[in-house]
């Protein structure tokens, strides 16, 4: 709980406009497959209390799951140790999820959607999040921490 | 997630119910890759599937893959809103045979 308290002021602390709004949850995992469950639940619950429909949730948790899916694989390398902070906030008429983790800084030119003419198992993940919300980016990572994944949803 | 493989009529019906996730996938991957190794059609059930990520899609067009490879008859039946959610959202829905239901899928198997 300490832990999640530092991160909760770290969050903060850098004054970032983006993460202006009213804090819904904030949800600490370890950088584990079997940790999404329960990220998707509390997400899909925070979304609910936003006013989100059944479909808005339901793209809401598939960006939030595959954000997570790409920090565990591809930014701790499939590490267990890592930890990820998910936090979300009302914004107006809008839902901002922040996740924040703590590897090393990715390369954002390699974090991009693949063409989907071409039929191949996976790749699909970054896809799913431009298509699910209305915006996507990587933004300036709280004090040491890695990398912070930005993604908005206007609530409908 | 639960998946569950049984024959019927010469047909290799594949049923996944529950979340097919990052930690589920590799069972759903083993078990397609599997039944498409037998050479037999394959009809794969997704009427329980509450949740699908791009992993378990992932499972499904290896699986498919290797099908057309060897010229077997690999389709999905009654697939669930969320999973057809995700194929739609990787323009999957227009590469796969969908069947309404798996009747359906049974009939037009082989």
């Amino acid at each position: 709980m300490a832990d999640l308290a530092k991160h909760r002021r770290s969050l903060h602390a850098d004054g970032d406009a983006d993460l202006e709004g009213e804090p819904i949850v904030q949800v600490k995992i370890a950088s584990r497959p079997d940790e999404l469950r329960l990220v998707r639940s509390t997400v899909s619950q925070a979304a609910v209390v936003c006013g989100c429909s059944e479909e808005c949730v339901q793209d809401i948790v598939i960006a939030v799951d595959e954000a997570c899916q790409n920090v565990i694989k591809h930014a701790y390398g499939g590490d267990p140790s890592g930890e990820l902070v998910i936090d979300i906030r009302r914004d107006g008429d809008r839902i901002a999820i922040n996740i924040v983790d703590f590897a090393p800084p990715v390369d954002e030119s390699t974090v991009k959607p693949r063409a989907l003419d071409e039929l191949r198992p996976g790749g699909l993940g970054t896809h799913f999040i431009a298509e699910c919300m209305d915006d996507a980016r990587f933004r300036s990572p709280p004090a040491g921490a890695g990398n912070r994944l930005w993604m908005i949803k206007r609530i409908k | 997630m639960n998946c569950e493989i049984r024959e019927e009529g010469g047909v290799s019906v594949v049923a996944l119910s529950g979340d097919v996730d990052l930690e589920s996938s590799p069972t759903v991957r083993t078990a397609l890759l599997d039944c498409v190794g037998k050479q037999q059609a394959v009809v794969v059930d997704l009427s329980g599937v509450s949740y699908i990520d791009s992993s378990g899609v992932a499972s499904l067009v290896e699986a498919y893959q290797n099908a057309r490879k060897s010229e077997t008859s690999f389709a999905l039946a009654d697939v669930s809103q969320a999973a057809m959610r995700v194929l739609e959202l990787a323009r999957l829905d227009k590469v796969f045979t969908i069947h309404d239901s798996l009747v359906d899928g049974l009939k037009n198997a082989g």
